[in-house]
């Protein structure tokens, strides 16, 4: 383990201001990255996971918002940088891709042309030079005849393909970090698989640190090292993908698990589902997030529990419920099947 | 692509056909209208009616009546005016065209420009007090009715002012031909061009602000600042470059419905002399065949410039284009 | 305790307060809030009040008949009694100017015309011309033009081939133009319009109002049939046809809700549009005809006084651009209050 990590936030807040109050979309997040490693941040839509990596790559404009904490990413903060030194990181240091391959390229410019503009803007080298990595890159990424390919416009490439192009194009120079905002979502599910194994096999070649956003935990179930949980802008639990997996310490992350349905295991007899609705940003109840939609709540619910150590070695979570409650609950609770106990 | 252009270009001549037909009927089949009257002007005395039904076959069967029609203003282009001395109304209109474009081509030249600087001036100032006050400007712009503003210049440069170094050297109402004094024709021009413009840079730069900034929204300007690149270069080659598409096919449009005689009113108000001043006069005297002649002419050219600006679009924009 | 695969009382009280509010009512709410807009909807509103109370003023104000040329006429300013029609014009001095601005509400305000009328009534009469053929054939035209997009984009096949081709021949017209020729024929020499059993005075503002309606046709016609298609095809429609509701029931609950907000959007905007086509062809003395007034006649008027007497041409541009500005503002402000999109993107 390297002595500093790659990336570090240190309780990262992120409120917009609007007509109808201020919603506060990340509450005081706090995690890292060390170099190598991937990270999952899982969470439903409105738990806050895309705002915080797009505010750690300064990527939101909107003139309502307030960020307040730090980022520090190999030492400086990113929160404090200037224009000029923050579109410096941004592609070279830290490369990011996103949801919906289809409207994420630019429709008038072939892709070629697209994935040299990045290197051009990092590296001083030819077009020439940056012509022929665009192939190279392509080829990497698993696209037949990228010689003549390079030259076609997006629409001129499927959903699958275009994702391809858009991981291309992020790790064009190389990046320390590169975060994948629901990079499957848009996806078929055959091509999720494909997509995913080619960011595998990448991280591996190239010893890129990943942070993948999802909602779904089968996608990080086989590539996360560490997996965090989010839920109306807080970090709920996280810990090791067989802490997550295999100890969930939180009722929500019991529900996320609950609700994957499994190949290997009987029938359940109907599929869980959380019932209720996230919590409206702009009135977060006073204690635990999730406690109204909670089957566990109790007196002290009320009150805001902190994220943890509970467990030992690195496993946090915040809920007020002490561990051995919780493992006597999930027992009882959730279908005994669908966790695996560890002795 | 070629296949694409011909295919286009057929269409053009199909709607054009279509027109000269609906324009022939609004004028020789209106109900309770009789062609020959109408054509023959004011008061006209039994011989001119005569002639007119003898030369232009009225009364004859309908496809007759309009192929004779359209004989006479395409293949031997005489027909004539006859509430105007017999005039040769399609050697007029061409005499008249130079003025049109003058002014039409000045004024769009005008118009792009200023529109483009309006249009980025506020997105990029957007937050500050000016984006609102342009926006505002351009607003008043569009919401002048052209003719009036022409006056009103007209008041001001020809008027009282006329005699200070503001103004003085303004000619005249008129429009003098770039061949027979430069200077003339371009200081003949300054005002109607501004006038003819003023309206256009409020329309296209509100278009292109809103266009720029919605586009910023998108997300492959997302991705492009994500890359690294510099904002003002998001903003030329990302942004820019998406918003040109509604406006080329906005302005090809307008140009075109400029060029047809939609720049009448301000060709009468600065007494030029070109197809819009002719139509209006043509309808001042109840002089149909001239009416009618340009009426077709204005439409051919909007249809021409249709089928060009979609043929731009397509090369603006790879996803139309047909593989 | 409970099981999750149990039915679990949820805590409505923390339930989001905004989930499930009617869109009109959120985007009427939005419109209130936009102070620039609303200000817009009250300037607009002030002056079709201040035109609808047109003979009011004649009568009851200015004491004047607007329509009757008053050439020998006189009228008091500061106290004394002077000519409506003045010596003195023109370039020998010969002539007659008419008087101007009195600045004094009850008598002649903004001064005579060339025959001697009051201007200042005159404008209002004349706003009422212009905004009665602005509003009328701006709601005809959005009327025609939802009708038959809602029936070509609902049926499809040929009928949206044959309707819309027809659009494209009238859109290849320069409008103006169309307009004019329109105009030209059933205006000027003939005996009004005879369709059949239909006949229209020639005088009457409903053959302005009938043809500005029709050339603005396909300008409303795209984009309320880009919409149609664009719901026709959604899963709501299909599963109200499985729901057995028939054509007519799915046209008017189904698809006309949706589409109505685009018209809406387009409404203040046409109105605009329409006002200032009303005053160009009028100017040009095919619009409103004698003995009516509409701005645009005014203007027309105004031309031989323009270098004398300028308020007679600044004062309904003035108008023109004061009613066209308002409702542009509220236009913009309708369009930003309908935006489905929020300002606020706060995404998961």
């Amino acid at each position: 383990m390297t002595a500093e990590p790659l990336l570090e936030v240190r309780d990262l807040k992120v409120s917009f201001r609007t007509d109808d109050g201020i919603v506060r979309a990340v509450d005081g997040v706090s995690f890292s990255l060390s170099e190598g490693e991937t990270l999952g941040i899982v969470g439903e839509s409105g738990s806050g996971k895309s705002v915080t990596m797009m505010s750690v790559m300064r990527l939101i404009n909107d003139p309502n918002a307030r960020f307040e904490g730090e980022v520090l990413y190999k030492g400086r903060d990113l929160m404090k940088l200037d224009q000029a030194q923050i579109r410096g990181i941004r592609g070279a240091g830290i490369a990011m891709i996103f949801q919906d391959p289809m409207t994420s390229l630019n429709p008038v410019y072939r892709v070629g042309w697209q994935i040299e503009e990045q290197i051009l803007e990092h590296e001083k080298i030819s077009k020439q030079a940056a012509h022929a990595r665009a192939i190279e890159l392509l080829t990497d990424v698993g696209i037949p005849q990228a010689a003549d390919r390079v030259n076609d416009y997006p629409h001129h490439f499927s959903g699958g393909m275009r994702q391809r192009v858009m991981i291309a194009m992020a790790l064009s120079c190389n990046p320390d970090v590169l975060v994948a905002d629901e990079p499957t979502t848009a996806l078929d599910v055959t091509i999720q698989a494909q997509i995913l194994a080619l960011i595998r096999k990448l991280k591996d070649e190239f010893g890129t640190a990943v942070v993948l956003i999802t909602h779904d935990m089968g996608v990080v179930a086989d590539l996360a090292d560490r997996i965090q949980v989010m839920y109306a802008g807080r970090i709920i639990e996280k810990g090791t993908r067989r802490d997550i997996f295999y100890d969930p310490q939180h009722p929500y992350t019991w529900g996320l698990l609950g609700s994957i349905a499994r190949l290997d295991r009987p029938k359940p007899r109907r599929l869980a589902a959380i019932p209720g609705l996230p919590p409206s940003l702009l009135r977060l109840p006073e204690g635990c997030a999730f406690g109204p939609r909670c089957p566990h709540r109790f007196a002290r619910c009320d009150e805001r529990p902190e994220l943890l150590d509970k467990v030992g070695d690195g496993h946090l979570d915040a809920c007020h419920l002490d561990v051995e409650q919780k493992r006597e609950v999930r027992e009882t609770t959730i279908h005994p099947e669908l966790i695996e106990e560890v002795t | 692509m070629l296949t694409f252009i011909i295919r286009r270009l057929l269409w053009t001549v199909l709607v054009m056909f279509v027109i000269t037909v609906v324009v022939f009927v609004i004028f020789f089949k209106t109900p309770g209208v009789d062609p020959a009257r109408a054509l023959a002007g004011r008061s006209p005395n039994p011989q001119t009616l005569a002639e007119i039904r003898a030369q232009l076959g009225l009364g004859r069967p309908f496809p007759v009546e309009y192929a004779i029609m359209m004989k006479k203003i395409f293949i031997t282009r005489d027909l004539v005016s006859y509430s105007n001395q017999g005039t040769r109304v399609i050697q007029e209109i061409f005499a008249a065209t130079p003025a049109t474009m003058s002014l039409v081509f000045g004024a769009a030249v005008l118009w792009v420009v200023m529109a483009i600087a309006v249009g980025i001036a506020a997105a990029l100032l957007r937050g500050t007090i000016f984006d609102p006050l342009i926006m505002v400007v351009a607003l008043i712009g569009v919401s002048a009715p052209v003719f009036w503003v022409g006056q009103i210049v007209n008041m001001i440069s020809q008027g009282s002012l006329h005699s200070t170094v503001l103004f003085s050297w303004v000619p005249p109402l008129g429009y003098t031909p770039f061949l027979q004094s430069p200077g003339l024709w371009f200081r003949g021009l300054v005002l109607p061009w501004i006038t003819l413009s003023i309206l256009y840079i409020g329309f296209y730069g509100r278009v292109l602000r809103a266009n720029l900034l919605e586009v910023q929204n998108e997300d492959y300007v997302r991705t492009a600042r994500a890359k690294g690149i510099s904002e003002r270069r998001v903003l030329m080659r990302h942004t820019l470059r998406t918003s040109m598409i509604t406006f080329v096919s906005l302005f090809g449009l307008d140009f075109a419905a400029l060029v047809a005689g939609g720049a009448l009113v301000t060709e009468v108000v600065f007494g030029i002399h070109g197809v819009g001043f002719l139509f209006f006069e043509s309808f001042q005297s109840l002089d149909l065949p001239t009416i009618m002649a340009i009426t077709i002419y204005g439409a051919f050219f909007i249809v021409l410039i249709n089928a060009a600006v979609d043929i731009a679009y397509a090369w603006l924009d790879p996803r139309i284009r047909p593989t | 305790m409970a099981t999750l695969l149990e039915q679990v009382e949820v805590d409505t009280e923390l339930r989001p307060a905004i989930a499930g509010r009617n869109p009109w009512a959120l985007a009427a709410r939005r419109l209130w809030r936009n102070r620039i807009a609303m200000a817009s909807l009250v300037l607009f509103v002030l002056i079709v009040v201040l035109c609808l109370a047109a003979p009011l003023y004649a009568h009851d104000v200015a004491h004047v008949n607007p329509f009757v040329p008053n050439l020998n006429g006189h009228t008091v300013v500061n106290g004394k009694v002077v000519p409506v029609m003045q010596r003195g014009g023109g370039v020998l001095k010969l002539g007659e100017t008419p008087l101007g601005p009195t600045w004094d509400v009850s008598h002649y305000f903004l001064g005579a015309d060339s025959t001697g009328r009051d201007v200042a009534a005159l404008l209002l009469y004349g706003g009422r011309s212009s905004l009665l053929i602005g509003i009328g054939s701006a709601v005809l035209c959005s009327l025609a033009a939802t009708v038959i997009a809602l029936i070509a984009g609902f049926f499809g096949g040929v009928i949206d081939s044959v309707a819309s081709r027809i659009m494209d021949v009238i859109w290849a017209f320069p409008v103006f133009l169309l307009a004019i020729c329109i105009g030209t024929e059933l205006l000027t020499h003939s005996n009004g319009f005879q369709f059949g059993p239909v006949h229209i005075d020639p005088a009457s503002l409903w053959l302005p109002t009938i043809i500005i309606a029709f050339i603005y046709i396909p300008y409303v016609y795209r984009p309320v049939r880009g919409q149609v298609l664009s719901v026709v095809n959604k899963e709501f429609v299909e599963a109200a046809t499985a729901q057995g509701a028939g054509n007519m029931r799915l046209i008017f609950s189904e698809i006309l809700p949706n589409v109505v907000s685009t018209v809406i959007v387009l409404m203040p905007l046409m109105i605009a549009t329409t006002i200032l086509t009303e005053s160009a062809l009028s100017f040009l003395g095919i619009g409103v005809q004698p003995p009516n007034v509409s701005w645009g006649t005014i203007i027309q008027d105004g031309t031989d006084l323009v270098y004398t007497r300028p308020w007679v041409t600044i004062a309904p541009g003035l108008m023109i651009l004061l009613t066209v500005l308002s409702l542009n503002v509220l236009g913009d402000g309708v369009r930003d209050a309908l935006d489905p999109r929020a300002k606020l993107r706060v995404e998961g």
